[in-house]
């Protein structure tokens, strides 16, 4: 069996064009001590790994690399466990090609 | 403030709402279309593939102008399994046309022309803005927006929806439902970027053609998804994309997925030794009819993605999204043209226009095979890939094996892994989602 290479989506974000809106994170997690399934779903799910554990064993989110899909939004707003915005407008990922 | 009252608001300038505010600013409506990215574009991700029959409704001259990318010759399947794929490839010369059918595009740069005709044909185009909220008179009716500009409440006697598969407008003010896990699907693309002659050499192409490859196998882990290999004039598009409750439920990561695609042994060579440029992700309708959305309302409508307006089946979203917005469009200048107010009655006459329009017909047609596909992911995604891979091998492979017992060797292995019973079913219940 041949071991996977490790994929390090932080290269991938690099490609691309941001206008961070610094203070004003468009989506936020909401406060826990024990993350629900969903939220735990994110740390997999997110395409540009947005979602991570911290040493409390709790999911906090960086959404500087944010690519904007939405699967976040549609996993984890139901419960009540992230909050989803738009960035303010001419914030957030710059595609170039799309 | 912008004191003005306008006709029409379009929320969006993607396909659905660039077509829905061109046809309403040619017929010389007040139109005011709002755009959060930096310019019509830079938030807008798709393969992508134009078709040209539903473009030349809305420009007609749009060959000349648009920056189109390469017209398809050449369209391959791919049924893979981790070493193999099997293809069917239908290229044919009459797709080398004075008018072709198809075209490979880059979304960024296409909207951003497509916006540009729709400035000049009148309308207001405001980017940078997003709208945060729909804004309502004391009948609950829809009268206009609100946006991130401060610019208090902006009016208009109706606002089209064309906010995309993620938009939160219409959810929030309770007009449709928030996409659910199970119908929308997740996809990741990369942008490869070669030398011209090098993409020209390596898909066999010549001049302009283009070519595009659909995959699907066991390249997702027996989610429901597929991959996409779009050939453009000097770089590939290249991605994969399954479905949201599959990713939640397997915790198969996105990134890794499309890393293994790119390391196939049918997929490595033809990205070999490129430079990526960009990665993006985007959410896709995959619900079909069933999961469409009420269409209009009180001073509103949907269009496009927002409206889960996508044919999942046949890989066709932004030809739905420009048809519908057209048709909104339509719908709503005979009413302005007659003088008649905005009402829901009224604006139901874009959904009959819509029911009557290839749009929602094909989307009925395959009512029933999102569900299929999505119950039946690790068969048709896993155990028949498999199936048919060796069952190709033992039909090529020469190893002195007289055929009849190739062949029984062959059958076989489908009845072991799906039974007569399962087979037969799998069979039954696929012509009919198909029908």
């Amino acid at each position: 069996m041949n071991v996977e290479p490790r994929v390090r989506v932080e290269d991938k974000l690099y490609y691309n064009r941001y206008l961070v809106d610094v203070g004003h994170p468009h989506v936020k997690v909401r406060a826990h001590t024990t993350p629900s399934p969903q939220l735990l779903a994110l740390l997999k799910a997110c395409p540009a790994r947005c979602y991570e554990l911290n040493d409390d064993g709790q999911v906090e989110i960086t959404v500087d690399g944010c690519i904007e899909c939405g699967t976040c939004r549609v996993i984890a707003e139901p419960t009540g466990d992230i909050q989803w915005s738009h960035p303010r407008g001419g914030f957030g990922v710059l595609f170039k090609f799309g | 403030m912008i004191e003005e009252k306008f006709d029409a608001i379009v929320v969006g300038a993607g396909m659905a709402g660039n077509a829905a505010a061109l046809t309403m600013a040619k017929r010389g409506m007040k139109v005011l279309q709002f755009e959060r990215g930096e310019y019509p574009g830079s938030k807008n991700v798709q393969g992508a593939i134009l078709y040209a029959d539903m473009m030349e409704k809305l420009v007609p001259e749009f060959r000349e102008e648009a920056p189109l990318e390469r017209h398809l010759v050449e369209q391959r399947f791919w049924m893979m399994d981790d070493r193999s794929h099997v293809g069917m490839h239908y290229r044919s010369e009459d797709f080398n046309e004075e008018r072709p059918n198809r075209y490979t595009i880059i979304r960024a740069q296409f909207d951003k022309w497509f916006s540009s005709k729709v400035r000049e044909a009148g309308a207001t185009v405001l980017c940078e803005t997003t709208v945060t909220e729909l804004a309502r008179d004391e009948r609950e009716r829809i009268v206009g927006v609100r946006t991130d500009r401060r610019d208090g409440e902006i009016h208009a006697d109706v606002v089209v929806l064309a906010e995309g598969v993620n938009g939160l407008l219409g959810t929030r003010a309770g007009l449709r439902a928030r996409p659910t896990p199970d119908n929308v699907a997740l996809a990741v693309k990369e942008m490869h970027f070669l030398p011209r002659e090098t993409i020209e050499a390596r898909f066999n192409l010549k001049g302009d053609e283009g070519v595009v490859i659909e995959a699907a196998g066991t390249i997702s882990r027996g989610m429901t998804g597929m991959g996409f290999i779009y050939a453009n004039k000097e770089c590939i598009s290249l991605g994969i994309g399954c479905l949201v409750a599959d990713f939640q439920r397997t915790g198969q990561t996105p990134y890794v997925l499309l890393d293994q695609f790119k390391r196939h042994p049918s997929v490595a060579p033809l990205i070999a030794g490129s430079e990526v440029k960009e990665y993006s992700a985007h959410l896709i309708p995959e619900g079909g009819y069933k999961s469409i959305p009420q269409l209009y309302g009180e001073g509103w409508v949907v269009v496009g993605d927002a409206a889960q307006l996508n044919n999942a089946i046949h890989r066709e979203g932004s030809n739905l999204a420009m048809t519908s917005g057209r048709i909104a469009a339509e719908a709503i200048g005979l009413l302005k043209s007659r003088g008649e107010p905005m009402s829901a009655t009224n604006l139901s006459i874009y959904k009959k226009m819509l029911d009557d329009s290839f749009v929602i017909k094909d989307l009925k047609k395959y009512k029933d095979l999102p569900p299929l596909m999505h119950t039946q992911s690790q068969n048709f995604f896993l155990t028949y890939p498999q199936l048919i891979s060796k069952a190709m091998q033992n039909f090529v492979r020469v190893d002195g094996t007289p055929k009849a017992e190739k062949e029984k060797a062959t059958l076989k292995s489908f009845v072991k892994a799906r039974s007569w019973t399962g087979l037969f079913g799998d069979a039954c219940r696929f012509a009919r989602a198909w029908r």
